[in-house]
């Protein structure tokens, strides 16, 4: 029971695939352009239509026609998601802030997940947000391109998207992009 | 001058790390016994010098020292003494001490216990071991100094994340650690028998020791993970599919197999290369999950420390590591001839089994926790990995394990006989069906969900099995009972450690089919003096107290008066939790358990109207997943001090001296 050659080979060959695809993903992250990098076709397009009924009874649901007028951040989450669990805290700040009162919308989709699940969540950590749909199939994440949750879209006045976040928000993500760029959309 | 005395041991440790790992590996090459003898004298060196390093650290916290960065960040001087000190290591710089001490560690404990080791092995494996610390000191010195200050001093610290403020969690690293980093040695042999190109029995026997004490402590440390997140996270889950929880367990699924491999090579001689592939892959899969949670490159609530320059600093150190390892493996590998042959129906055809099943999980999870990155790459769209992915894939895999588990046993070396075994394991057969009817017919019948009678089912088979080979070996009422009893006290204690752990792994699986398929939740909003009912207990809000102050956070408590049929049963106190610093709220469920089953009370938000939102939960059957954790933790503890390693005669010398004899 000799290993052929070639088996021995193999387990170094995969190895080194992994690497390229760890060490093309670090270039990236290092470039700066991580983990926001997927691009996103949607960015400067409208909004997908879609309609969503609510999450809980107190909060509307959400429907394109809601989008534009005001700048909206829609946040994808779900409560199976544990980097959801450390974006929230964030967002409730965020809405707590002096400067986006009256300037940013919150709203919420609640994707892939069991109702209850997400309103059991939304009663423990709080509810920052002003509207909350529920996509029980995740039809309308699909049409945003929702990769994975959390997701999140910045919609302008217009209603089009014009960033995209892609995983949990960090502080710094927070003070660095999303602020400055609700600013600039609210002249 | 504590925080600098840190530091100056640190930067000896790496020098003296440097002269482990080259003078013992050219000591070996060239045959000189004064150089490989170097080897011992420098881990002893190592460690008290990187023990000093970790103490200077932790003085600084438990004095907090503000004028350390780390400490400002990761500490506060109203947080009790307990998160002081775990505070060390829940935060990255300190995290990666914690693992260079564990490593240096493991290094002094070959030095003290491997007296009896071949002289070449042990200064070979030493010095890889240093290799490994070189790679993780010039780490902490370069990308993640925990010893840098700050001046101006700030008054008080930022605090440590809330959520890792816990009796739970503030010793899971530690466990984690001990075994990720436990795996080295493992891999250091496995380099070591490379280099030596000799696999024999007694190889294996000096590893299996080791791989079982880090083992036990991983397994150990993932269930304390896996509570800590079903009482704090809040909503009744113990296992999410998370990165870095799946970093956690790939290293475990391959590290368990490696634990069966090693059975093979110590007692048939064959399967070597692939027991050295496995140390390979074990270690190399701990290091990859360290890479994945420091680089940023997938994201989870863990990453608290996600910096490309340290990713790139992993990576290198894993291509290091594992990408120099594989090829020594690609050159050298092809020569490990093995010895014994076998049919597949045999103890080695099924352990050979369970290691392609255990391996190809290892690879389902590291594909399914990869995906993202690798879909997102190739340009194949909108996918998100989840638990249906897991559960689906995963399942089926771990079906047929469990089963050929309970039949492997029962198997001889060599050719066995499957038609005697199963004939054996009639009795237990039978059981099952009767324990699958009953489960279906409890559950309500077509109700109930039929996989979950499956799920038991496959429970009852593998405990029954167990049983029934322990039975076999000790020849219950087919010898006199004297007899019996004799074998039952000579039986090994490693025949003891397999069937504890086996029995253990059926628990698990009875509370992971219990709390799938039977957990019951109900959702309202309550007043006090409401009264809400879950599985046939009562759960009456008796009050709500607000601003109760703790240590650093105030937080509000629910007091719930449970009864069962009129007569009371406990008091149960959920608390939603504000710290001070930083400001984040947390959830303390309250739990009450039979051993059965967990009765799960969580409190939430005020709805404005002087109600709660609350949620209450009945999770039947899962303290069997934590209880069956730690069993199979005991189980590996009695395998670890079968007599073979207490006494074990060193095969190798012996049989030289054999040789020698002769000629």
């Amino acid at each position: 029971m000799m290993p052929k050659r070639w088996t021995t080979v193999l387990p170094l060959a995969v190895f080194a695939v992994l690497v390229a695809f760890f060490g093309w993903r670090l270039v990236l992250i290092t470039r700066g352009d991580a983990p926001n990098m997927i691009p996103s076709v949607m960015i400067d397009k409208p909004a997908p239509g879609f309609d969503l009924p609510p999450l809980v009874l107190d909060r509307p649901g959400l429907k394109t026609a809601d989008l534009g007028g005001k700048v909206t951040l829609i946040n994808f989450f779900s409560s199976w998601c544990i980097p959801c669990r450390a974006e929230h805290p964030l967002l409730v700040d965020l809405m707590n802030q002096s400067m986006v009162q009256g300037k940013l919308l919150l709203v919420g989709i609640d994707y892939k997940d069991r109702p209850e699940d997400g309103r059991g969540w939304l009663s423990r950590l709080g509810n920052p947000y002003q509207a909350i749909a529920m996509d029980r199939d995740g039809r309308v994440g699909i049409d945003f391109g929702v990769y994975g949750v959390p997701e999140s879209y910045l919609i302008d006045r217009q209603g089009r998207i014009r960033y995209k976040q892609v995983g949990p928000f960090t502080p710094d993500d927070i003070r660095e992009k999303l602020l400055p760029l609700v600013a600039e959309l609210n002249k | 001058m504590i925080p600098e005395l840190g530091q100056f041991t640190l930067i000896v440790a790496l020098f003296v790390a440097i002269v482990q790992s080259v003078v013992p590996m050219v000591g070996a090459a060239r045959g000189d016994r004064a150089w490989m003898e170097m080897a011992r004298p420098a881990a002893l060196a190592q460690f008290a010098l990187v023990v000093t390093a970790f103490g200077a650290l932790m003085a600084c916290y438990i004095t907090s020292d503000f004028s350390v960065l780390n400490v400002v960040q990761n500490s506060h001087t109203d947080k009790p003494l307990l998160y002081k000190i775990s505070g060390v290591w829940g935060n990255h710089e300190g995290s990666m001490l914690l693992w260079v001490l564990i490593l240096s560690g493991y290094g002094m404990a070959v030095s003290v216990f491997g007296g009896n080791l071949p002289p070449g092995l042990r200064a070979r494996a030493l010095s890889v071991q240093a290799m490994i610390a070189c790679g993780f000191l010039l780490f902490i010195l370069f990308t993640s100094n925990p010893f840098a200050r700050v001046d101006p001093a700030p008054l008080n610290g930022d605090g440590l994340n809330p959520l890792l403020q816990d009796p739970g969690l503030a010793f899971h690293p530690p466990f984690l650690y001990l075994g990720y980093v436990g795996f080295s040695m493992a891999f250091s042999f496995a380099i070591a028998a490379l280099i030596e190109g000799r696999v024999d029995a007694a190889w294996a026997r000096w590893v299996r020791p080791w791989t079982l004490v880090a083992w036990c402590t991983l397994t150990l440390g993932i269930a304390m993970g896996s509570w800590w997140a079903y009482y704090t996270l809040g909503w009744g889950g113990w296992w999410y599919w998370d990165p870095v929880e799946n970093a956690s367990f790939m290293p475990w699924l391959a590290g368990t197999a490696l634990l069966h491999s090693s059975i093979v090579v110590e007692k048939r001689d064959t399967l070597k290369a692939w027991t050295i592939l496995l140390a390979i892959v074990t270690f190399s899969l701990s290091l990859l999950g360290t890479f994945l949670v420091r680089s940023g490159v997938l994201t989870s609530v863990h990453s608290f420390a996600a910096d490309p320059s340290r990713g790139v600093f992993v990576l290198g150190l894993l291509v290091v590591v594992a990408g120099g390892s594989l090829t020594l493996f690609a050159i050298r590998g092809p020569g490990l001839k093995g010895g014994g042959l076998f049919t597949p129906l045999s103890r080695e055809g099924s352990l050979l089994l369970n290691n392609v099943l255990m391996s190809t999980a290892a690879g389902t999870v590291l594909l399914g926790t990869l995906y993202p990155l690798f879909a997102d790459a190739l340009d194949m769209g909108k996918v998100s990995v989840g638990p249906p992915f897991f559960n689906a894939v995963f399942i089926p895999l771990m079906v047929p394990m469990v089963m050929t588990m309970a039949v492997g046993p029962l198997l001889s070396w060599k050719r066995g006989d499957l038609a005697g075994a199963l004939g054996r394991l009639k009795v237990a057969g039978v059981l099952t069906v009767v324990v699958m009817v009953a489960t279906w017919l409890l559950a309500g019948g077509s109700a109930g969900p039929l996989w979950a009678a499956g799920g038991l089912g496959l429970a009852a088979w593998l405990f029954l099995g167990s049983l029934t080979e322990w039975a076999e070996r000790v020849r219950l009422f087919r010898a006199p009972p004297a007899e019996t009893l004799e074998r039952i006290f000579r039986l090994p204690r490693s025949a003891y450690g397999m069937l504890i752990a086996h029995a253990s792994v059926a628990i698990i699986i009875a509370g992971i089919t219990g709390s799938a398929a039977w957990t019951t939740e109900k959702i309202q909003v309550m007043h006090v003096g409401d009264v809400v009912s879950v599985a046939g207990y009562d759960l009456r809000l008796a009050g709500i107290q607000d601003n109760i102050p703790g240590p650093n956070y105030v937080s509000l408590r629910a007091h719930f008066s449970v009864t069962r049929n009129g007569s009371a049963v406990t008091e149960l106190y959920p608390e939603k939790r504000m710290y001070r610093q930083p400001p984040r709220p947390t959830t303390d469920a309250a739990i009450h358990t039979n051993f059965i089953g967990d009765l799960y009370a969580v409190v939430g938000d005020p709805d404005g109207t002087g109600g709660f939102v609350t949620r209450v939960y009945f999770n039947p059957l899962v303290p069997w997943i934590f209880i069956g954790a730690v069993i199979m933790v005991i189980g590996g503890l009695v395998s670890l001090t079968d007599r073979r390693y207490r006494v074990g005669a060193p095969v190798r010398t012996a049989r030289a001296a054999a040789a020698k004899g002769r000629a």
